[in-house]
């Protein structure tokens, strides 16, 4: 059912730009991998404070606020460059089981970030279970939206 | 053992995610040092706190990464991309040194201002550099555009390659 669009988004200019560059593909991938780490960054340092470790002598809202425009960088970048990637490629996208964990797992993951994990960590709860079940669930979305992501190049 | 189906992709991402926990957490201290965030936290919180975040996701990526490594040593070792990268990483590592040997010694003397000082803004921007080219390059050693094997290509290419190319041949 959704095959005629993956077969339009094979057929979109960007989609064929790319394909038809050596090195276009490789240099968005890894602009795609920089992306990763700032955002591997900006999301565990909050994660890791939620779970009471890493920069544990400042408030979790005052390090929520500080990383989030970072955040929000890092977030674009990877959209921008994932989109882009994912064009080129759709059809494969397609058959690929890696993809699909990773698209229904990455809404999921921005979700409970920018809606559920914002709320907690801007209100400085200081019951420890709810921010370290709050850091640990956002660690978990993620670690599956970037296994899934580095899975798809191999099947 | 590596050549088994799922063993080195399965490296492969172990390398990537703990790369994500290395260089994630060390930009977000490089941001620090440079003064681009964080200005009201102390420079020493990312230096004590978050600094064996640091090394427990370099020393996975490092271990993972020697493992790949030998599992086709001559490949890598004539990969104009990894050639590079082990410069980068040499060059990080060295950067390394020199702000815990010197800059880091004096941090109590410039720990909480918003901009630290210049030597340690231009360590900062250099870990951002050096890192950004050792994951750059890491991920470009899968292309093999510049291999030996395939000929012919610029002579400076063969050189950082050190690849052997009979002369006149074919």
């Amino acid at each position: 059912m959704l095959l005629p669009f993956f077969e339009w988004c094979e057929s979109t200019v960007i989609a064929s730009t790319i394909q038809n560059s050596l090195w276009l593909f490789p240099v968005i991938e890894a602009v795609h991998l920089l992306g990763l780490c700032l955002l591997g960054g900006s999301i565990l340092l909050v994660d890791l404070r939620l779970m009471g470790v890493g920069l544990t002598r400042q408030t979790i809202s005052e390090l929520n606020t500080q990383v989030r425009p970072w955040l929000i960088g890092a977030v674009t970048v990877m959209i921008v460059t994932g989109v882009s990637l994912f064009l080129s490629e759709a059809i494969k996208c397609y058959y690929n089981q890696a993809f699909w964990v990773k698209i229904t797992t990455l809404p999921l993951a921005l979700s409970f970030t920018f809606l559920v994990r914002d709320r907690v960590a801007r209100a400085d709860s200081k019951v420890a279970y709810i921010n370290a079940a709050t850091g640990v669930t956002s660690v978990v979305l993620w670690f599956i939206v970037a296994a899934a992501g580095r899975w798809i190049g191999y099947s | 053992m590596l050549e088994s189906f799922y063993v080195w992709p399965l490296l492969e991402s172990i390398h990537v995610l703990a790369i994500a926990l290395f260089v994630g957490t060390a930009i977000m201290m490089d941001l620090r040092l440079v003064g681009c965030a964080f200005r009201r936290v102390p420079a020493s919180a990312f230096t004590g706190r978050l600094l064996p975040w640091t090394r427990a996701g370099f020393v996975v990526s490092l271990v993972t990464g020697l493992l790949v490594f030998y599992s086709n040593p001559l490949r890598y070792y004539h990969n104009v991309f990894f050639r590079i990268k082990v410069l980068a990483l040499i060059l990080a590592g060295l950067n390394v040194w020199l702000f815990h040997s010197r800059i880091h010694r004096r941090v109590s003397q410039w720990d909480l201002d918003p901009v630290p000082p210049r030597a340690a803004r231009v360590a900062g921007m250099v870990s951002i550099f050096a890192w950004a080219l050792v994951v750059v390059t890491g991920r470009m050693i899968a292309y093999n555009w510049f291999d030996c094997d395939l000929q012919p290509q610029p002579g400076f290419v063969n050189w950082a390659a050190g690849c052997v190319v009979e002369v006149g041949g074919g």
